[in-house]
């Protein structure tokens, strides 16, 4: 028995680790988000769907500029030096996914700007000349191709960064796993194919974005069995923070919230649809999409609460 | 290069807190903060106990994860002894350091950027110990080169049994405990 008495006592770090509140789970989701919707729009940018047909692939570059920006401004306020922000765009450390992340950040929104103006129809932009030159080359398929490839590499970066900037930092157990990037990179697609679902308008759309989220879906739940499985073969460090959500305080809001209602019950609803054998309902897109918010909210707390057993 | 680091008698130390009041009035710690603290673990069971008092801060670490993981370079290791310092204007105050910190070594500032021990470099540099070591009424803290074995700190770790905190956590401490 090992009784641990301290002084200690500051804000944020005692009794128990909390420095990031909301706004953390908020942004890693949001950027999940706002990945996956890359690479789908990405998928349909080279496959050749063409702006005015009504394609979904051509309204998830205006949405994900919404939602990149909103995921930036809960991050900005998770900031306590604020007004220092600028500092992070002044060098790049090779060492710190958080670095690589601000950098990804940056070059996620060009190449949405890029897919947001491929949408515009031409006679809309006749005021700016050059926008229409631009928009029209974006348009040509060998362009739309390559920048379908790359929302598709963009997306998928700032997919597996979102689980990565967790997983790099060791020193809370529950968060030092390989894959936590691929669950987060899988989340954010699994969301992203949720919301695309939720607004397409062509019934042949919503059957792949369904197909695809249900593949997703699949994808995730062994993601998530890989990496409880790869904490308790651990030590007993990684075995303890794996029990925080396998009998601990966790346990009730990850298996219900996010396996049970974010993952297994759509799952089991998307494959009926899939099947024919009941009608569409929106009802298991947004569940999905709860269940990637409350993915973040338990892992980063969970993690945040998790720590080094040894005195 | 001198690697500096500290030695901290836990036979000598009673808890007084010296070392917690003389920091935090050199270094104008604010008010419900402090960059050293005192723990006491109380070990066994009744009536084979065993308590062990430790004055820990900052271990200073030789793979420190809080400068890897710092997105601006803020935390850096200075060149002067191997200390890990924050230059507070580089901070942008995201906190990633204090969550990569397995001793919780690190807090906000209310000023908004990352604080912790910096072995009181401002006085180090001058020749002098840091504010905690020369105040101690045992004399349980030491402090000097690592890498000299001529060193006090060097003699004494090669000679007496000693403990790191969290050593399993891998990030190489600098502040030695004898037992």
């Amino acid at each position: 028995m090992i009784e641990l008495i301290t002084t200690r006592h500051n804000p944020m770090i005692d009794p128990s680790m909390h420095v990031w509140g909301w706004e953390i789970p908020v942004y890693l989701f949001l950027g999940g988000w706002v990945a996956g919707s890359m690479v789908i729009s990405g998928w349909f940018m080279r496959r050749g769907h063409t702006p005015g047909e009504g394609c979904v692939g051509h309204m998830l570059p205006w949405i994900g500029l919404v939602l990149l920006s909103l995921g930036m401004g809960a991050l900005f306020l998770d900031l306590e030096h604020r007004l220092y922000v600028w500092r992070m765009y002044l060098t790049l450390q090779p060492a710190s996914p958080m670095s690589w992340g601000g950098w990804i950040l940056v070059l996620v929104y060009p190449f949405l700007a890029l897919g947001a103006l491929a949408s515009i129809p031409g006679d809309l932009l006749s005021r700016w000349p050059a926008l229409a030159r631009l928009a029209e080359r974006v348009r040509d398929p060998v362009t739309a191709r390559w920048l379908g490839t790359a929302n598709i590499a963009v997306g998928v970066a700032l997919g597996i960064y979102t689980g990565i900037l967790l997983s790099s930092l060791a020193a809370r157990p529950l968060w030092a796993s390989a894959a936590l990037g691929p669950l987060f990179l899988v989340s954010g697609l699994s969301t992203g194919a949720a919301f695309a679902h939720v607004i397409a308008r062509d019934t042949a759309e919503q059957t792949t974005l369904l197909r695809a989220d249900n593949v997703f879906l699949v994808v995730e739940l062994a993601l998530i069995a890989l990496f409880l499985i790869g904490h308790l073969t651990s030590g007993e460090v990684h075995a303890n923070a794996a029990a925080l959500l396998l009998g601990g305080p966790y346990t009730a809001v990850f298996w219900v919230f996010v396996v049970g209602l974010g993952i297994v019950l759509p799952l089991a609803i998307q494959s009926l649809m899939a099947m024919h054998r009941i009608a569409h309902t929106l009802v298991a897109p947004v569940l999905v999409m709860l269940g990637g918010l409350a993915l973040r909210f338990v892992i980063v707390s969970a993690g945040q609460y998790s720590h080094w057993i040894t005195p | 290069m001198a690697r500096l680091g500290m030695v901290i008698d836990t036979r000598k130390c009673v808890g007084c807190m010296d070392c917690v009041v003389a920091c935090k009035t050199e270094n104008d710690v604010p008010d419900g903060f402090c960059r050293d603290w005192i723990s006491q673990r109380l070990q066994g069971s009744m009536p084979d106990l065993r308590l062990t008092i430790t004055s820990e801060r900052c271990n200073h670490c030789d793979t420190p994860p809080c400068v890897t993981c710092c997105p601006t370079g803020a935390s850096h290791v200075h060149h002067y002894g191997k200390v890990v310092l924050v230059d507070h204007g580089k901070c942008i105050g995201c906190k990633a350091c204090l969550a990569s910190c397995p001793y919780g070594a690190r807090f906000i500032h209310p000023e908004g950027y990352a604080d912790k021990c910096t072995f009181c470099i401002h006085r180090v540099e001058k020749g002098e110990l840091p504010a905690c070591v020369a105040v101690c009424p045992t004399h349980s803290m030491t402090f000097g080169d690592l890498d000299d074995p001529e060193s006090e700190v060097s003699r004494l770790i090669a000679s007496r049994r000693h403990f790191l905190l969290k050593p399993d956590a891998g990030t190489k401490p600098r502040i030695f405990y004898l037992e």
